[in-house]
């Protein structure tokens, strides 16, 4: 059992500056990912693009905006439980919490904040009859283990990023990799695009473009796939695995049936006061939230953030006394032992 | 600037008649949101940089629009029910241009 005084479900850049108010408070911090790397959608969708309205950075890219959290926060010592969905929450008697991921890791806290932007990034599947019933039967969404396609027969299908690493990677271990792809053009690294054209003119990819795969064969597990090149008949492929990588799409998921109070696929709040749900003791901030007047910016998620750490801090110690401190005055004092603090000013005399 | 008028079929098939500013610097999913045709976070859910397919929309007029750029036809390749007429609304401006434009809303994957 992990246990923290908050524990975060969303490691964005609003779950990771929560990180830091609540250190300023000597809070410590968990937090809680389904994606395999801290940034939520920053790290995730867009790392490279820039962002123009955080204060004070006329410009700032996603990705560099989560390494620049990750040193502020460092200090604070926030421990993580990364590539797990947050899927079942239990509130016990003395009103803290356990949430349970769906590996089955547990996590003990008095508080739960919410910082799960637009939920859970869960994968694009394709629209093919009786999909789910392959699905862990030869159909994988997430390569986890890439031993497991040791000596078997691979068809890929997807034109990005993840479509092409793979198809480089199975193809040496699998025995066969199809790459199937709706258009002639990939969209992905130019070195991985240069990498599969190498490998396909040494026939170690099997490349099928403008095609898609338009059914699944198999009795309880895949044999084979139907592929149809655009303006052709189908034919089949045969095939022990099919992967279809069509990149991510966040879904709010299982805390959806956490009996919050949910509008428009967002967990209402009080934003009057502390961003606290209908169950006390459990906060939604940033873009997971809705109040009126809300507005998704990564910057109101700051905000949100550090008033939900006063109000936690109140939860967690009612009867001690406390009130907000600059940074300038106090310093940042670190549980890894380290203080930052403003230069005092020298007093001498010039003679 | 003039305002424009847009004819939008939701998911549930049914059409709306809108007006949207052309002074805004707004786009066509925008559109779609500030009248809340379709469920918050299941249109515009990458915010309109071409990267999520959410706002994806079949034009039905025979409007002449921006021509597709890279990032967007690229996005259009990897999505669900793609057709012959598909755009991203996010990448598609609202100028003076599409007055009387019709488009239907895809269906969310």
């Amino acid at each position: 059992m992990i246990t923290t005084d908050i524990l975060i479900i969303g490691a964005g850049p609003t779950g990771l500056f929560t990180v830091f108010e609540a250190g300023l408070l000597k809070l410590k911090c968990h937090l809680i990912d389904a994606l395999p790397i801290p940034g939520g959608q920053c790290a995730e969708i867009y790392p490279k693009k820039p962002i123009y309205d955080i204060p004070g950075f006329p410009d700032v890219l996603a990705g560099d905006l989560v390494d620049n959290l990750m040193k502020q926060i460092e200090p604070f010592e926030p421990t993580f439980t990364l590539g797990e969905r947050a899927e079942t929450i239990t509130k016990l008697e003395d009103g803290s919490f356990i949430v349970t991921t769906n590996k089955g890791t547990k996590h003990h806290a008095p508080v739960v904040a919410i910082a799960g932007g637009l939920g859970s990034f869960e994968p694009r599947k394709p629209q093919l009859e009786e999909l789910s019933k392959f699905e862990d039967n030869g159909v994988e969404y997430i390569i986890k283990d890439p031993e497991v396609y040791r000596d078997k027969r691979v068809v890929i299908a997807g034109g990005g990023d993840s479509a092409l690493d793979w198809s480089i990677f199975l193809a040496d271990i699998a025995s066969e990799v199809t790459l199937v792809h709706r258009r002639n053009e990939f969209r992905g690294a130019l070195d991985s695009v240069d990498k599969v054209q190498e490998l396909k003119n040494l026939g170690k990819i099997n490349l099928i473009t403008p095609a898609e795969v338009k059914g699944i064969l198999g009795d309880t597990h895949v044999t084979g796939v139907a592929i149809e090149k655009k303006g052709e008949d189908p034919f089949i492929v045969d095939t022990d695995h099919f992967i279809p990588l069509f990149g991510l799409s966040p879904k709010l998921g299982p805390i959806g049936d956490w009996g919050l109070e949910i509008e428009k696929n967002a967990i209402k709040v009080d934003n009057t006061l502390d961003y606290q749900t209908n169950i006390p003791g459990i906060y939604a901030i940033g873009d997971v939230n809705t109040y009126p007047g809300k507005l998704k910016l990564i910057l109101c998620g700051f905000h949100e953030a550090t008033l939900m750490c006063q109000s936690a801090y109140k939860r967690i110690f009612p009867d001690k006394k406390y009130v907000m401190k600059y940074t300038t005055v106090g310093g940042v004092e670190g549980f890894d032992g380290t203080k930052k603090q403003a230069p005092k000013a020298i007093v001498k005399a010039i003679v | 600037m003039q305002d424009v008028n847009l004819y939008i079929t939701d998911r549930e098939g049914v059409q709306h008649e809108v007006i949207a500013p052309t002074d805004m610097a707004m786009n066509l999913m925008e559109v779609v949101r500030s009248y809340e045709l379709a469920p918050e976070g299941t249109i515009g859910v990458c915010g309109g940089m071409a990267m999520c397919a959410s706002c994806q929309c079949y034009i039905t007029s025979e409007h002449q629009l921006n021509e597709m750029e890279y990032d967007e036809d690229a996005m259009l390749a990897e999505a669900f029910h793609v057709q012959e007429n598909s755009r991203l609304s996010c990448q598609i401006p609202i100028t003076e241009h599409l007055n009387g434009l019709k488009l239907t809303l895809a269906q969310e994957v």
